[in-house]
């Protein structure tokens, strides 16, 4: 078979995307694109990454910044929440065994949050709307900095992917709760009562323990769900609050300097935020390693009902935890920062060294395993977490985030290392196991390629982190300029990082692509031929 | 007395240990796993303990750092702490407008960089000529924004904002703005022969 060839059809036959059900081709859909916009984040991250080390000519100043801007976004909504939204609407319906509640909704659901994010992005391209994921007020309403328009199409944007959040959240509750049509009445309350933690935190105190009726993978779904529900409240109400200025500002009503206490405002949206960054994340990055290494070891996970429990604490720790973003605000109470900052913050220690530990002891106690795709990329981000973790608890200390905050050991040795290290390798590893079940056996191009993106991937990831936060240490700050080449020899050795995980993820690309073959990606957005509401085509359930 | 190059030496060492410990780690389990050996999984008392350090190092750290670095005492109990000289600031239009200009502060006096935004949210760093921070605290407007701190070491520090306040604030830096003098100690990374590196 020629190269061209292959590349149209795929390997062994590709993806035949007439054999897939909607839930399929919807999981697929969200992947697609979650990879597309990780490409583009990963693109925006070497652009920067080579701005810091010599400014480009064709990126001006403002520029620079609205990429700044934007790349989280792209890399959190547009990458992160579509792979995940995707992989988590087919489980919901694949381990509860049960058709989905609404095609309809998840279709739209991918929709909004790609389109919303691509909006979002225009702001930053075409209007340079600069103000940071921070949005630190009142620099969001700065006219004298941004266009009004700028931050309207921005806050648009924002608001799609909300939307998208919101259907999304929906649709997985109902999904767990509803009684498909003749079904027998389904215990909506018990089933509501298990997906929350409720009934397995009652469990802790009885004789006689109730079983769960939800898997653990869906119950930790449930719990990140909660809080990105929640923080999709904060963020669209700190978006139409940003829209009634820009709104008043196109209007001429001058609102700024009005209404809004700057240090409220920065707590509430930190709450907000803190839901993804310590909530949903960590939860349904536990949430994913249990089930990962349920699948990989095919055996029950060890210690389930701590799990369950420590699921149920990042919760609630998830909700009292975002003072350690205002330990350098001297008008923060230092009871917030000690309690919240400080004493809660430590206890993600507590809940991810769990899942950590469970995990691990979940696939040795299935030895020997085959070192899989699945496992291997598992592993990687086990590693990330463990050591973005402790970094993030380092710099939530008074005395460390002194002279750590807002510098690049912030940014690069606990955010990169948590996000590219231990949430992305997550992903893979998932990706990697669900390709077979969401493709109906589609087989992977190269095995080579594979171990190249894992070790490529791994090494640049803890590199770049590892460079960042030495240039943090030294002084380096995470949102400012330096033109004179003080840190050239971090920013280079970071550069060269960059660039190994940007070639991980062309070569992934590659291999997925020739795998599928294009005939077969092109497939995955066309109607599917299968009218079905369950997860699996009928042959391959039976 | 410790100041932030010693603290952050420090960590620079014990957190490179932690990271070749966990590497370690997790490359010894990927060889293990893939070996036969037994099913059991380990007793619940080594759980348990594993737990018990986690709490004992997350929590042990605020511990740690309230004794041995200096400014977290200072900033946790400066209510009862007596000032012995205020120096103001304003932060306007991505500029930093100091009311005098150099401070000169003396050795081991507990003094008070008060900062007033009246625009945007910004931050206020100290840092020394090698460009590496001393300290910093964010301002944010309508807000108290001032921080206590006490020198040991003589030097000549520059202000910059540590906080993004939009493209116009990427280098709101003020030059030669605190001089720290009557010290035994020279900060060598803030003298100014030869200038900022």
């Amino acid at each position: 078979m020629s190269f061209m060839q292959k590349l149209m059809e795929g390997h062994e036959g590709g993806l035949r995307h007439e054999t897939m059900t909607p839930l399929q081709k919807i999981a697929m859909r969200f992947v697609v694109i979650g990879l597309l916009y990780y490409g583009l984040a990963s693109l925006e991250g070497m652009l920067m990454r080579a701005w810091e080390i010599k400014p480009l000519p064709f990126i001006d100043e403002t520029h620079f910044f609205s990429i700044m801007t934007v790349h989280p976004m792209v890399g959190i909504f547009g990458s992160s929440y579509m792979i995940v939204f995707g992989a988590f609407l087919f489980l919901v319906s694949y381990l509860m065994k049960k058709p989905i509640y609404s095609i309809k909704m998840a279709n739209l659901s991918w929709m909004t949050i790609a389109g919303g994010t691509l909006i979002m992005w225009l702001a930053g391209f075409l209007f340079s709307y600069a103000p940071l994921y921070t949005l630190y007020w009142p620099l969001p309403v700065d006219m004298e900095q941004f266009s009004a328009i700028g931050g309207i199409v921005y806050i648009v944007g924002v608001v799609g992917i909300m939307i998208g959040t919101f259907l999304f959240t929906y649709n997985v509750f109902k999904t767990i709760l509803y009684t498909p049509e003749g079904w027998e009445k389904q215990p909506s309350g018990d089933l509501l009562k298990s997906a929350l933690g409720l009934e397995g935190l009652l469990n802790f105190f009885r004789r006689e323990k109730k079983e769960h009726l939800v898997p653990l993978p869906i119950a930790a779904i449930s719990r990140g769900t909660i809080d990105m529900g929640l923080n999709a409240i904060v963020i669209s109400s700190a978006g139409v609050l940003i829209l009634i200025y820009m709104v008043g500002t196109v209007f001429g009503a001058e609102l700024k300097g009005t209404w809004v206490d700057a240090l409220l405002y920065k707590n509430i949206f930190w709450w907000g935020l803190d839901l993804i960054a310590d909530g949903l994340v960590l939860i349904f990055v536990a949430g994913t390693w249990y089930l990962l290494a349920m699948i990989i070891s095919g055996k029950d996970l060890f210690m389930q009902n701590i799990a369950r429990a420590a699921l149920f604490v990042e919760m609630v720790v998830s909700w009292t935890v975002w003072s350690h973003h205002l330990m350098s605000d001297q008008g923060q109470s230092n009871t917030l920062k000690v309690l919240s900052g400080e004493v809660v913050t430590a206890f993600e220690l507590v809940t991810q060294g769990i899942a950590v530990f469970i995990t691990l002891v979940t696939l040795y106690r299935a030895r020997p395993l085959k070192m899989t795709n699945e496992l291997k990329f598992l592993l990687g981000g086990i590693l990330g977490f463990m050591l973005a973790v402790p970094a993030g608890i380092i710099q939530a200390d008074l005395g460390m985030n002194r002279i750590l905050h807002n510098t690049q050991w912030v940014i690069g040795t606990h955010v990169h290392v948590a996000i590219l290290v231990g949430l992305t390798m997550t992903l893979y590893s998932a990706i990697y196991t669900l390709f077979p079940i969401l493709t109906n056996g589609a087989k992977l191009y190269s095995q080579k390629l594979a171990d190249i993106h894992f070790w490529l991937h791994l090494i640049g990831g803890i590199g770049m982190g590892a460079f960042m936060g030495m240039a943090g240490m030294d002084g380096m700050l995470r949102r400012a300029i330096y033109t004179n080449g003080e840190y050239n020899t971090y920013m280079i050795l970071a550069g060269i990082c960059g660039m190994m995980i940007m070639v991980a993820f062309v070569i992934f690309l590659y291999n997925i692509i020739m795998s599928i073959g294009i005939k077969g990606l092109i497939g995955i957005y066309k109607p599917a031929v299968i009218d079905t509401r369950e997860p699996l085509p009928a042959e391959k359930e039976s | 007395m410790a100041d932030s190059i010693d603290v952050l030496f420090t960590l620079k060492v014990v957190y490179t240990i932690y990271v070749i410990i966990a590497i370690s780690l997790i490359g010894w389990f990927a060889t293990r796993v893939t070996r036969a050996g037994s099913a059991k999984g380990p007793k619940p008392a080594i759980f348990y303990t594993y737990i018990g350090v986690l709490v004992v190092l997350g929590t042990g750290l605020h511990f740690l750092t309230y004794n041995l670095v200096p400014w977290v005492p200072i900033d946790l109990n400066r209510d009862k702490l007596e000032t012995h000289k205020m120096y103001h600031y304003t932060f306007k239009d991505h500029k930093i407008i100091p009311k005098e200009h150099p401070v000169y502060v003396e050795c081991g006096k507990k003094v008070v960089f008060d900062v007033v935004s009246e625009d945007l949210t910004y931050g206020f760093g100290i840092f020394r000529q090698n460009n590496s921070m001393v300290t910093q605290m964010q301002v944010v407007p309508g807000s108290r924004n001032d921080l206590m701190w006490e020198f040991h070491k003589n030097g000549t520090y520059y202000i910059r904002s540590t906080e993004y306040s939009g493209p116009k604030g990427a280098q709101m830096i003020l030059e030669d703005a605190i001089v720290v003098r009557g010290c035994d100690e020279d900060d060598h990374h803030a003298m100014k022969e030869g200038g900022r590196g």
